[in-house]
């Protein structure tokens, strides 16, 4: 049987947070912490999480599994569980809505300030703005971010600062922009990050990179805005 | 745009800079002067080293250095601890007066040190 002890929280009802214990009979399998949230939640249906997809494609559900953010349904019980014990909690530094089903305004707020699409006031050609292969690659990398947000809360810095510090989601979609051949208004984007806050609050740790499900390196993203912003002004 | 009439140089990318460039400064003198000591020194030729102005200037570049990398580092802890956020309203006043006194110690390290470069 695996001990499992999830994060519980309905604010209608409870006046604190608080820890349940259960024991899931995975029948020896290996298999993913979402299918273990399922079964709880076969058993007690008060219990609320997010999902959707369940192969980590739509990033819903995006939870802390013993210490570690990631997506339940791509990360197997072989990978979270340590010495027979899964601690499941809400992604952190978020406030939570109810038991593993945290606020993401905050994120998404961020997300929304490097303003996430292309922007190019030329004329448009008739069929297609065209990439050489060589520009096309260099957004590989950045577009498959599916803002599961397991990397912003994985971030001291977000703790901190969310409504100030970008984020590693939020920076890396503001690299996308910045690597884009397509976008005309990479000096407009670079002056609007160029605050003590918004990208400088990284310190380089890479809790961003090591958990990220779809392997991505935000780190490396914002190391590139830094020197963009460091050659503008130099 | 997060703007902060605290922060050093209202810049980030200008802190960043600032950081950096004194760690670089720092560095080069504490090994110079860790070398000067492991390589054998006495009173007299320590106070002769001091009294040349390359030795002082290069000692006031260091000692502003390392105000300035203080401050941008002692302001980001500040800011990342000291908040409204975190402690309510009695964050921004923690805030501000950390700040304030950690800006006196170090004008007043910075005079200090300077009377101390050229005394004698």
């Amino acid at each position: 049987m695996l001990q499992v002890s999830i994060y519980r929280y309905n604010p209608e009802v409870d006046v604190e947070p608080y820890m349940q214990d259960v024991e899931i009979d995975t029948g020896g399998k290996d298999m993913m912490v979402l299918d273990v949230m399922e079964l709880i939640k076969a058993e007690d249906d008060t219990v609320v999480y997010r999902r959707s997809c369940r192969e980590g494609v739509c990033g819903s559900d995006g939870v802390n599994m013993n210490g570690t953010n990631g997506l339940a349904c791509v990360t197997p019980l072989s990978k979270a569980v340590r010495k027979n014990k899964l601690v499941l909690r809400p992604l952190p530094g978020l406030p939570v809505i109810r038991d593993l089903v945290v606020d993401m305004s905050l994120f998404y707020a961020q997300y929304e300030k490097v303003q996430p699409y292309l922007q190019n006031h030329t004329p448009a050609p008739a069929i297609e703005r065209l990439q050489t292969p060589e520009e096309r690659e260099k957004l590989d990398g950045l577009y498959e971010c599916i803002l599961c947000a397991c990397c912003s809360t994985a971030c001291p810095s977000f703790w901190w600062n969310p409504d100030r510090f970008i984020g590693p989601a939020g920076l890396l979609q503001a690299y996308r922009f910045l690597a884009d051949t397509r976008d005309t208004a990479t000096d407009e984007r670079l002056g609007r990050l160029d605050d003590p806050f918004s990208v400088f609050r990284c310190h380089g740790i890479q809790a961003c990179v090591n958990v990220c499900p779809k392997g991505l390196n935000p780190t490396r993203a914002i190391g590139h805005i830094r020197n963009m912003l460091l050659s503008r002004a130099t | 745009m997060v703007t902060s009439v605290t922060s050093f140089g209202r810049s980030g990318l200008y802190d960043w800079f600032v950081q950096r460039a004194s760690a670089v400064i720092l560095l080069t003198y504490f090994l110079f002067l860790g070398w000067t000591l492991v390589s054998g020194v006495d009173y007299s030729a320590w106070k002769a080293l001091f009294q040349q102005t390359w030795m002082r200037v290069f000692s006031l570049l260091a000692l502003i250095s390392l105000c300035a990398h203080a401050w941008v580092g002692l302001w980001t802890v500040f800011t990342d601890y000291l908040t409204q956020r975190l402690l309510g309203a009695p964050g921004s006043v923690l805030r501000l007066s950390a700040e304030a006194i950690s800006a006196l110690i170090m004008f007043t390290y910075l005079i200090w040190g300077i009377q101390i470069l050229w005394s004698s």
